[in-house]
């Protein structure tokens, strides 16, 4: 079955940049962000709702990072970002698995 | 214990998962019938009941390659769609060993040919997987680039998608195939029936109880001078192509079934497209926050998908399965596979709360109506038990 290369494999730490972001970072190290959501343990659409949630509590231009290992959010926070005209930054893996997916507040 | 009525009569439930099966025509039912009389017997034999069984077999491989566009010698029956494809991708890939061991899949293929490929990896063999747009159709440019890769042995491409509808560029493919002088197997699991099969295809494919035929019925075909050698060990049967006993009487059903379903198709295709573009409109219109996906021109007459926000699919399901609709999902998240639909997932649409509504031939227009009826409460009430308003 094609899927996408899963984090946790024990390679290096890799960064899915978000081809629309127009400032997306080339470094593989996470930088800061304004707010935490923790949906370890959590099956989507539970994430989605979190972030739904919470985006406002960041000001404008804020980042947002929900750290996930459904595999779905991966695909489905992208997608709600796309939706609803927020920013996805880009997604870095966690070392224990999952990861951690940076969203940008727009509005 | 005592007997409970269910809470809807099965006469009411509305089937609209003809994605997954289509109901057996009834063209194919008096076929059938008919054939289990007449076509009984081993076809491999000389007496007169034997000659009976092949020349029903013989009859129908004319009919289904007349309608394929291929030579009856060029036709076999298998026992399923997903052993069509099994056959078709691991013989042509055993055929033309020595061209290369190169296998190009385009990332939304339906699981027999993604698996298959998978063997053929495990096999020490290369796969690559050519990606797909939004809309879930492959990009042709990339796919043409990708079978012009050195050693390219086989190319894969579905007529159209499974899980959304979309359209494949299945021309633009086998023009680029036959310029790189690599074989295309095209699988027209979803289309056979409702669309013309589309020229330049070197293997195709297919599956009798997606167009009303029974179950246990599959289509390969394989052209001639396409090399193409069994994965098998060797078998007598279906031109030494497919082993085991021939399911006669299915085979003349499936037949059956799908010169009918071609024929009707001029008016039921039409008919069930509208339907479905009032589908795509309606539910974006009714239910907020709402992702309907794959092309809305280029597709299936029958398939609309779409994706609640904040809902759990299968919740969704459940529910209007209670409602009286049998329907189907392309993700489930939470179910058996623990993974997400990898069509959504390589289409970058929400993978989670998705529907596939799929509509059968005849299905009525109050079907879609009382689905349109339902569906706004039944989303509004999940996303409530989950804290959303």
């Amino acid at each position: 079955m094609w899927r996408r290369r899963s984090s946790g494999g024990g390679s290096a730490a890799e960064t899915h940049e978000a081809p629309e972001a127009a400032e997306t970072r080339q470094t593989r190290t996470e930088p800061p962000s304004d707010l935490m959501i923790d949906a370890l343990g959590r099956k989507c659409p539970i994430p989605i709702i979190m972030l739904a949630e919470q985006i406002n509590v960041v000001p404008l231009g804020g980042v947002v990072a929900v750290l996930a290992d459904d595999p779905a959010a991966f695909t489905d926070i992208p997608a709600w970002c796309r939706l609803k005209s927020h920013a996805h930054v880009a997604s870095y893996d966690l070392p224990q698995g999952g990861w951690s997916i940076h969203v940008r507040r727009n509005y | 214990m005592p007997l409970r009525a269910a809470p809807v009569s099965v006469l009411t439930v509305a089937y609209l998962d003809a994605a997954s099966t289509e109901p057996l025509h009834p063209a194919a039912r008096e076929a059938l019938m008919t054939a289990l009389d007449a076509g009984w017997a081993d076809p491999a034999r000389l007496y007169g009941t034997a000659r009976r069984a092949q020349m029903l077999l013989d009859q129908a491989r004319a009919e289904v390659a007349e309608i394929i566009g291929a030579r009856a010698d060029e036709v076999s029956f298998t026992s399923s769609g997903t052993q069509a494809v099994h056959l078709g991708v691991l013989g042509t890939l055993r055929g033309r060993r020595r061209a290369g061991r190169r296998l190009v899949v385009s990332a939304v293929e339906h699981s027999s040919v993604l698996n298959a490929a998978a063997v053929h990896e495990h096999d020490d063999g290369e796969v690559e997987t050519v990606g797909v747009d939004r809309a879930g159709r492959v990009d042709a440019a990339a796919f043409a680039e990708a079978v012009s890769g050195p050693g390219t042995a086989l190319a894969c491409l579905q007529t159209a998608n499974h899980e959304v509808g979309t359209l494949q560029p299945v021309e633009e493919a086998a023009a680029a195939c036959l310029a790189a002088g690599v074989p295309l197997l095209v699988d027209a699991a979803q289309s056979a029936g409702r669309l013309p099969i589309p020229g330049g295809w070197s293997v195709l494919t297919a599956s009798a109880h997606k167009w009303g035929g029974p179950a246990g019925v599959g289509v390969l075909a394989v052209r001639k001078g396409t090399r193409w050698r069994s994965p098998y060990p060797e078998d007598e049967r279906e031109r030494r192509r497919v082993p085991g006993f021939e399911n006669v009487p299915a085979i003349v059903a499936a037949a059956a079934a799908l010169r009918a379903r071609t024929a009707e198709e001029a008016a039921e295709g039409p008919r069930l497209s509208a339907l479905v573009d009032r589908i795509r409109h309606e539910v974006p219109r009714l239910v907020p926050d709402v992702e309907v996906i794959g092309d809305p021109v280029a597709r299936l007459p029958h398939i609309v998908t779409f994706s609640c926000l904040y809902v759990e699919g299968e919740a969704l399901l459940t529910e209007l399965d209670k409602a009286g609709f049998a329907i189907s999902s392309g993700s489930s998240c939470t179910a058996s596979t623990l993974r997400p639909s990898h069509v959504l997932e390589a289409m970058g649409v929400l993978t989670h709360g998705n529907v596939r509504v799929s509509l059968p031939r005849g299905v009525s227009e109050g079907d879609v109506d009382r689905f349109l009826a339902v569906l706004p409460d039944i989303v509004r009430r999940i996303r409530a038990t989950l804290g959303v308003h």
